[in-house]
């Protein structure tokens, strides 16, 4: 049976094998979808992921801070129907400012080194998505939720 | 890329791409032994196959849809069913198909073949899968042999070889399958020779039938026997059969037949016959230096080697290996006819006198220690009767199973479970007595007064001709009061089955939709047009059999139950005086035998709680088996136990562990069925079919993971469940 931890277990096993998670966004009514490199803290309560300020994603973001981000193990074969794991994450997203920034730029570095430049850039915003609510799909159509006590 | 060789053609770099069977068929050809002109479909024609087709994700997507672990032996076969008629529906791809018949015509013009598996793990000799494969002999035609190479490919998938897999760890989505097509040798003799007893290493064994190998392959003729010395090469001893059957070759097949009278008095082989046969085969093992299990032919005098493979044992061997009784469950027809004369002739006229002459002794009437023997002696007949049931009428199912491979191999439908409804519309018990329920139903809704009456459970009030036909159901069926209040602590009475009246009364009447018949007759009509002529009279037999296999699949546990039943108000007799003892010593006497029979105390399942604060883990989709087509939409009502079911309301989904025929007269109030069981064939499925509802089967954990009063849509098209509604 599924339980809440081999559910956790899964989850952080998906997030440490996955670098990128598509974002969803939305303004005036129209949805709007972004790659971001990702980051999920252990206790897996956030997802992190950096952005330009200027883009149309951070622009959304700061409009309406309810997000979807979705992240899976497809690796674009037939296969993936039987065996990709997909789970989407719904929460509200915020820049991440002051002291609170370091600390977690560090982690999320540690995991995309190649962004150091990108991420340490004036103009980079740190994004944290607290999550609510987890969904994740496997065997093609089971679905379970984890919701996250507030 | 070359799709078939000829076993001239094949060499040791083939050995994987021609299977075992192939390859040892090739080497001894060019030994010298006499072979059928022979030819392998190599097993990159099976990848190409299932990969261009989509076939392969499909396989592995059916695979998947729950833990392999956690499937039953029926939910397996139900598997096996579905992939089979994958393979039954997909044609070969044009140029592909078109390649594979120009290298059949060459080489054997229009001559009938037999199409063999040959699956490249059989090169491991520790890995046997003697049997577990399809074969087919006197194909005729280039089509008909396309057809069989398709279905001997899906025979990789078969329950059998599924289990076995599973039991000697090989990965399925690794496995692949090369065909090997040989000319039909019309042998008169045929058998199979082990070069090495597996009970004694000193010794071989043939075996020998009239006719065709088939019928002493899948157990349906039983051959003459011989045991041979190894070292000396001599016969030990013979054991001859009663000669009955043969199987000879048919117009597009081979039927079984009566051996003529001939024939029956003589063994089909000599004693210098046997001896021959037995050095070829000795001749076979020092070539592949292994014993080897060698199947054989004579054509006129002729020797004829069809295939050579070495000797493994199946099974682990282990006592708790059920792999064998499931296999055993593969019936043949002649079998289940055999073991149908039993159930109908013996059994069930034998189930119904027990049941009546333990109804006419009153357990209220007999002091305790006449109670205590008679609970004992109910308990001892119950357990019988469970052994029967085991024993004959679980294997008798497969009567079900084994039309619904005929049908989906002559009709090739989409919906591989088609034929059940050509089953369904039968004079089920279950469906006897829900009717009889749905007329008393019809009394109540249409007069108030009475209505009232039976909400008061005013017995006395009732009308004579009311109350007559609630005692002609409850000699029938029992007062449902056990089915509902829970098996080991029942308690009779009539209130259980009157606030199911009441509660079918306040709803309007079904209005039957189910008439089926002119697609039924449409179905069968079209059943038959796929026989040839001289097949239709087994196809009609067949049918019937299946009738009377799916009727008992409900009908056994509502005998059972009345058997049952008997026990229970014994039981609850000395129940009743144990909570108002008149005597000590008379107390000990029904507390020991209520022990002894295990009545003494209720065990409750336990009921997982969910957490009340903090995260909370729950399930938005779950997926089953398909079992039964529609959607619907209602609360659920979960059975977790018995009593469960006496609240149940009109509209719900039932969602059980299990369906018991024994509970099925909640069905007709239900929006749709789902259970943790898996299975097409069911009680649950079989049951909602008749009534034409969504149900979906075969969900691990249905009953934890729904709660009572979630909302949740059944559509039985996909298997899914869903919880809840669309909004996050």
């Amino acid at each position: 049976m599924e339980t809440d931890k081999k559910f956790r277990l899964r989850l952080g096993e998906l997030f440490r094998s996955q670098n990128l998670a598509a974002l969803s966004t939305h303004h005036a009514d129209q949805p709007y979808a972004s790659l971001v490199a990702f980051y999920a803290s252990n206790d897996l309560k956030y997802i992190y992921f950096v952005t330009a300020k200027t883009t149309r994603k951070f622009a959304n973001l700061t409009d309406n801070n309810r997000v979807a981000i979705m992240v899976n193990s497809s690796t674009n074969q037939i296969s993936d129907f039987h065996q990709a794991i997909s789970v989407t994450a719904v929460g509200k997203a915020k820049e991440v400012a002051g002291a609170d920034k370091e600390p977690i730029l560090s982690q999320y570095l540690a995991k995309h080194p190649h962004l150091e430049d990108f991420a340490r850039a004036p103009t980079c915003a740190l994004v944290r998505v607290v999550v609510a609510s987890y969904y994740m799909v496997k065997n093609f159509q089971t679905v379970m939720e984890l919701h996250l006590e507030p | 890329m070359n799709w078939i060789l000829s076993a001239e053609e094949i060499h040791s770099g083939d050995r994987h791409r021609v299977g075992g069977k192939g390859y040892a068929l090739s080497l001894l050809a060019r030994s010298g032994f006499k072979i059928p002109r022979t030819v392998c479909i190599t097993s990159d024609t099976y990848q190409e196959y299932v990969l261009r087709t989509g076939l392969r994700e499909r396989i592995l997507l059916e695979l998947h849809r729950k833990d392999f672990k956690e499937m039953r032996w029926e939910e397996i076969w139900d598997c096996a069913t579905r992939i089979r008629n994958m393979f039954l529906t997909k044609p070969l791809p044009d140029d592909l198909a078109q390649e594979i018949r120009n290298g059949i015509n060459d080489r054997f013009r229009g001559r009938t073949v037999a199409v063999r598996s040959s699956a490249p793990e059989e090169d491991d000799a520790q890995s046997s899968f003697a049997g577990l494969h399809e074969s087919f002999i006197n194909v005729a035609g280039v089509e008909s042999t396309l057809k069989h190479i398709r279905l001997v490919w899906s025979s990789l998938w078969s329950d059998a070889a599924l289990l076995y897999r599973q039991e000697i760890g090989l990965d399925v989505e690794k496995s692949s399958m090369a065909v090997v097509i040989q000319e039909t040798v019309a042998g008169d003799r045929s058998g199979v020779a082990f070069t090495k007893n597996p009970n004694d290493e000193n010794q071989g064994i043939i075996e020998s039938v009239y006719g065709l190998n088939q019928g002493l392959v899948d157990g349906t003729v039983e051959p003459d026997r011989w045991i041979m010395d190894r070292s000396r090469n001599t016969i030990v001893s013979h054991t001859p059969p009663e000669r009955k059957h043969w199987i000879i070759p048919s117009q597009n097949g081979v039927r079984l037949a009566e051996l003529p009278v001939e024939k029956s008095a003589h063994p089909p082989l000599t004693p210098q016959e046997v001896n021959f046969v037995f050095k070829a085969a000795r001749q076979a093992e020092e070539f592949f230096k292994m014993p080897q299990d060698v199947e054989w032919t004579y054509e006129g005098d002729s020797l004829v080697l069809l295939q050579s493979r070495p000797i493994t044992t199946l099974g682990s061997g282990k006592p708790q290996d059920e792999r064998g009784w499931y296999l055993s469950l593969h019936r043949s027809f002649d079998n289940l006819k055999n073991l149908r004369r039993k159930i109908e002739d013996e059994l069930i006229p034998g189930m119904i006198a027990v049941a009546e002459s333990l109804s006419a002794i009153d357990p209220v009437g007999l002091p305790d220690q006449e109670l205590a023997a008679e609970i004992r002696k109910r308990w001892e007949i119950n357990h019988k009767w469970v052994n029967i049931y085991w024993a004959d009428f679980i294997p008798y199912a497969h009567g079900v199973r084994l039309f619904g491979q005929v049908y989906n191999d002559a009709v090739q439908p989409d919906d591989p479970y088609e034929f059940i409804d050509l089953l369904t519309n039968t004079d089920m018990a279950s469906i006897e007595r829900n009717n009889m329920l749905v007329d008393l139903a019809d009394i109540i809704r249409s007069d108030e007064q009475l209505a009232e009456k039976l909400k008061r459970d005013d017995d006395a009030g009732l009308d004579a001709k009311f109350r007559s036909m609630i005692d002609e159901f409850i000699e029938k069926f029992g007062d449902l009061s056990c089915a509902v209040t829970g098996g080991k602590n029942c308690v009779l009475g009539t209130g259980p089955l009157y606030r199911l009246l009441l509660e079918m009364a306040d709803h309007p009447a079904q209005t039957g939709g189910r008439d089926k018949k002119d697609r039924i007759n449409r179905l069968h009509q079209n059943y038959l047009n796929s026989f040839d002529d001289d097949q239709k009279m087994w196809a009609e037999e067949l049918l019937e059999l299946a009738r009377s296999s799916y009727q008992l699949r409900d009908d056994d546990n509502i005998y059972l139950g009345r058997i049952e039943a008997q026990l229970l108000a014994a039981v609850q007799e000395a129940k009743r005086r144990l909570a108002y003892p008149s005597g000590h010593q008379a107390s000990d006497i029904l507390k020991q035998v209520l022990e002894d029979v295990d009545f003494g105390t209720e065990s409750r399942k336990s009921i997982p709680v969910a957490t009340a604060t903090g995260d909370k883990l729950q399930a938005r989709q779950l997926l089953g088996q398909p079992a039964g087509p529609g959607i619907s939409r209602g609360k659920a009502r979960v059975i977790r136990r018995h009593s469960d079911l006496a609240d149940f309301k009109h509209g719900e989904v039932l969602v059980c562990d299990a369906v018991d025929p024994n509970i099925t007269f909640v069905v007709p109030l239900a929006a749709a069925v789902v259970e943790r069981r898996g299975g097409m064939l069911i009680h649950g499925a079989i049951i909602a079919r008749e009534y034409g509802l969504p149900c979906i089967t075969g969900i691990p954990d249905a009953t934890t993971l729904i709660q009572t009063g979630d909302e949740i849509t059944v559509d039985g098209y996909l298997g899914i469940v869903t919880l809840g509604d669309t909004g996050l």
